[in-house]
Order: C-alpha cells, then sequence, then structure tokens
C-alpha cells in the first residue's frame, strides 16, 4: 500500500482571519475547500472576550451602564437603551414620555449610523469603495448630534437608568432635523451607485440563501429575518419606549439571499428617517427623569427585555438578589446568534463569496465575544 | 431590448460614475486638518478633567466627599482629606485620578454636588510614560502642562 501525502487528498484547510480585513474585527474562520468550493466552516471566537456579563456581577447597576456600550460598539445607544430598560423593569418605573421620545430619535439615529458602516465596509468587501466614503461622511453628522447632546460620539453613554441625564441642547430639534433633511437624498445616491450595479448584483444575488425556516432555526433576528420575508420587528411586536406612537414600515424582502439584506437594510434607513421626524416634531415638554433613587436598588427578581437592535434583536436578562449589584447579567447578542448561520449559508458556495456573507451578516465582533 | 441597450452601453456602470463624478468637486471636501486646524468639540464634550478652584481667590470647591470615587465604575480616583481643627470642616490633601483606566463615562462628572470635578474639551491626552497618565491635585487643577524638551 502506497504511503498516502497530503497530495491525495483533495482537502484544503484555510485559516480566515483573525487579522484578515474582511472578517470585520477579530472573527476566525476555518475553512474546509475542495477546489474552489467550500466544504465546510468554522467560527473560532473569543478574542476579544473581555468578560462583561462578569464584570455586571461586579458593578452597580449605575455603573454598569457604560460597559454595555462597548459591547455593540458601532450601535452603543441601543445597548445602553436595552439596558436602561431591563433595569428599570426590574425597578418598576418608566421614563418619561421626553426621555422617551429622546431615547427613540437617538437610538433611530445610532440605527442608521450602524448600517451606514455595514454598508460601506460590505461594499469594500465586495470591491465597491467609492460608499465607504460617502457613508463616514453621513456617519459623521449623526455622530456630531450624540457629541454634542451627551459628549461622546462613539462609546455615549447617553442614556441613565430612569431616563437621561442631560436635557436636549437648544439646536438638537434643529440638528435632526436638518440630518433628515439631508441624509434621504443621500441614500437615493447609495442606491444609485449600487442597486442597478452588475458587479453588485453579481457578487449578491442568490448568495448566502437563508430561507425563513432556517432563520427560525437558527434564532437568526433582524434584517436577516425579515429579507427572508417575515415581518417581524420587535418595535412593532412588542413596542418600547413609546414606538407604538410612531407610523413606520417594517420593510421586507423574499429570496433571503445577500441581495435581499441588502435592499432591506437600506429601505430600514429609510424608516429610520420616517420615526426620527415624527418623533422630533412632538418631543413633549416634562421632566427628563423617572422616580429614580440615588442609589439603585431593584426588588428581588428578574427581568427580561429585547428590543430591536440594528443587527437584530437584543436583549438583556438581569437577575436582582436585592442588592445594588445585578446577581447575574445575561446578553443575547443579535451578532453571536446571526454568526452561527454563517455555516449553513456559505456551504457549498465559493471561497469569494464567504466575504459576501461576512459582510452581510454585520457582526461587531465587540458584541459576539463580549 | 431596452433591457440589452442597456446592458450594452453600461448605463449601470455610467450611473455610478456619474455620482462619483458629481462628488468631486471641491466644496465636497469635508476632511477635517486636524492638526493644522482646530476641531470644533461640542460643549458637552467629555475629555480631560479638571478639578475647578474658586475663581476669587483660587481655594478648591472640592469637599472631599468621596462621591466621585464611589460613582466611579473603574475605581481609578482616589480621594483623601483631613480635618481641619480649627474650622472643623474636611479638607481636601491629595486628588488623584488615573487617566489611561478612565473611559470618560462622566459617572464621576453626575456624582459631583458642588461641580468642582469636571470633564472637560481637552482631549490631547498622550504622555510618554505610563506614570505621566496619573494626574495629581495640582494637574487636575492646572491642566497638564506642556512637555519641555531639552535643546
Amino acid at each position: 500500500m502506497a504511503e498516502s501525502t497530503f497530495l491525495d487528498s483533495t482537502e484544503l484547510v484555510l485559516n480566515m482571519g483573525p487579522q484578515h480585513p474582511s472578517t470585520h474585527g477579530v472573527l476566525r474562520v476555518i475553512l474546509k475547500l475542495d477546489g474552489e468550493k467550500i466544504t465546510g466552516t468554522e467560527c473560532v471566537i473569543g478574542y476579544l472576550h473581555r468578560g462583561v456579563e462578569k464584570i455586571g456581577e461586579n458593578r452597580t447597576y449605575a455603573q454598569f451602564a457604560p460597559y454595555v456600550d462597548r459591547m455593540d460598539y458601532v450601535a452603543s445607544v441601543s445597548n445602553g437603551l436595552g439596558y436602561c430598560l431591563a433595569v428599570e423593569k426590574l425597578l418598576n418605573v418608566e421614563a418619561p414620555p421626553r426621555a422617551q421620545a429622546v431615547r427613540v430619535i437617538l437610538t433611530e439615529l445610532n440605527r442608521i449610523a450602524s448600517h451606514l458602516v455595514w454598508l460601506g465596509t460590505h461594499a469594500l468587501d465586495i470591491g465597491a469603495i467609492t460608499p465607504l466614503f460617502y457613508v463616514m461622511r453621513e456617519r459623521e453628522d449623526a455622530l456630531n448630534i450624540f457629541e454634542k447632546y451627551c459628549g461622546a460620539r462613539l462609546t455615549t453613554h447617553a442614556f441613565r437608568i430612569g431616563g437621561l441625564q442631560y436635557e436636549i441642547y437648544e439646536e438638537f430639534e434643529k440638528d435632526v432635523k436638518a440630518f433628515c433633511d439631508m441624509f434621504l437624498p443621500k441614500v437615493d445616491e447609495y442606491e444609485e451607485l449600487l442597486t442597478e450595479n452588475r458587479i453588485w448584483k453579481g457578487r449578491l444575488t442568490n448568495v448566502g440563501i437563508l430561507s425563513a425556516d432556517e432563520c427560525k432555526e437558527y434564532g437568526v433576528t433582524g434584517p436577516m429575518l425579515r429579507a427572508a420575508g417575515v415581518k417581524w420587528d420587535i418595535r412593532k411586536a412588542m413596542p418600547y419606549s413609546g414606538y407604538e406612537k410612531y407610523e413606520f414600515d417594517i420593510p421586507t424582502a423574499r429570496n433571503g439571499d445577500t441581495y435581499d439584506r441588502y435592499t432591506v437594510r437600506m429601505q430600514e434607513m429609510r424608516q429610520s428617517a420616517r420615526i426620527i421626524r415624527q418623533a422630533v416634531e412632538g418631543i413633549p415638554e416634562g421632566p427628563i427623569m423617572g422616580k429614580v433613587g440615588k442609589v439603585i436598588k431593584p426588588p428581588v427578581g428578574e427581568a427580561y427585555v429585547s428590543i430591536e437592535a440594528p443587527k437584530g434583536e437584543l436583549g438583556y436578562y438581569i437577575v436582582s438578589d436585592g442588592s445594588t449589584q445585578p446577581y447575574r447579567v445575561r446578553v443575547r447578542p443579535p451578532s453571536f446568534v446571526n454568526l452561527q448561520a454563517l455555516d449553513r449559508m456559505v456551504r457549498g458556495g465559493l471561497v469569494a463569496d464567504i466575504v459576501a456573507v461576512i459582510g452581510t451578516l454585520d457582526i461587531v465582533l465587540g458584541e459576539v465575544d463580549r | 431590448m431596452v433591457k440589452l441597450l442597456r446592458t450594452v452601453f453600461l448605463v449601470d456602470l455610467v450611473q455610478g460614475l456619474w455620482v462619483t463624478f458629481r462628488n468631486q468637486h471641491p466644496r465636497n471636501i469635508c476632511t477635517e486638518q486636524y492638526p493644522a486646524e482646530r476641531p470644533r468639540i461640542a460643549e458637552r464634550y467629555r475629555g480631560a478633567p479638571r478639578l475647578n478652584t474658586n475663581p476669587e481667590n483660587g481655594e478648591t470647591l472640592c469637599i472631599a466627599c468621596n462621591l466621585c470615587a464611589l460613582a466611579c465604575p473603574e475605581h481609578l480616583i482616589v480621594v483623601t482629606s483631613e480635618r481641619n481643627e480649627a474650622t472643623r470642616r474636611k479638607e481636601l490633601t491629595t486628588f488623584t485620578y488615573d487617566t489611561s483606566r478612565c473611559m470618560f463615562c462622566g459617572l464621576c462628572e453626575d456624582a459631583c454636588p458642588v461641580d468642582a470635578l469636571e470633564l472637560t474639551q481637552d482631549f490631547e491626552l498622550a504622555t510618554y510614560t505610563r506614570e505621566g497618565q496619573i494626574w495629581d491635585r495640582q494637574m487636575l487643577e492646572e491642566g497638564p502642562l506642556p512637555t519641555k524638551y531639552k535643546c
């Protein structure tokens, strides 16, 4: 019997990442290749693990709030909102209407900022470099509003448990309206660049298909689920922070391929701008902080709150033992769950497709690893 | 037929290039030339910490209540005080603030009952040593002094 050598094997194992620019951070994917075809993948995660959930057990409720911003650092406002809502549920208080309206405006601005980063990096992966510069230009305006409102651009720590710490600044409404007016034509511009582009379509259509049933099987949420045709949005299904007052549509698509996910996210940015317009028109007067004591000490119990973050369902499960520190904080990050569908989406595809699929997953490794 | 013509004449690609061309105009330049021109920092920006003093007599506003140290998630503020027997009040002796561990969340600023501790608009916090990141009371009150170089 002849000795078998590696030449006999048709399978090639290739490491992609953790320093690969298309993995959007420190994700390592082990690819099993048969020529150009992917026969299997395995994700290695944990390179950015900081033990955020454990940190939560060693901090008071108010002290933990800045840390949640550092999970999904592209959409830190959404993280902060989810955490504040969960603690408010434990405390059984509700933020005043004025605070709720400002919260909605800022989270939707953050959704736009997050989708813009996704669009820029995704297009860059595919080979369209131009949109990256355009989206960063528009994102800058959204971040400037954050900076003027709360003093930080990326890890904002904008909300506090029970409401808001900062009153809106003088020209807040003007700035937000100006952003909406400026932003919608820009989305059309991005679409002009990409939507009908034959290279863009060729690289994305029928790539990384995930059907509605498979999405449910994996627990995939957010734009990925909606691109498969499921009309599920937590802002509509379980409204929080006054979302029931605003009129907006849930954009969906049919095929669940990468191109559909692109169209859904583009539509979502328009809907976000629509919500911001409605919210900024009628910010109610009143206090911005609910009835929360200086020392936050929730009663014994547990609470789960999930919100629609830009990437999907973001859930916070907090167990209180009656002390000033949480007994357990569990985060259900959308990126982590969505990433698990990667193998299903790329198996049988080509190597070049995996870059497109990782881009369309819209993962942030800070949130995957926590 | 129309579709074929569109394909042959590369309508989709020309359309995209037209967008790129429209954005070529010099008035569309929005890059901030940072070291050459100072960036516009928002009023509420959370940057370098400062310990405010009374502008009239230069005395510190800090009452050494230790609330900022308790509020800090990273426990990076250390306040020491001693009791003045004459006035029978606590007086601040040292105040240390470790900016290398600070995440500029602003909780210390919120906790301060007398607006003594404040996060300012200064953002250039680089130092040559790790020890230089730990700010003492003098540095917090007067701000970081520019480095003096040996010529």
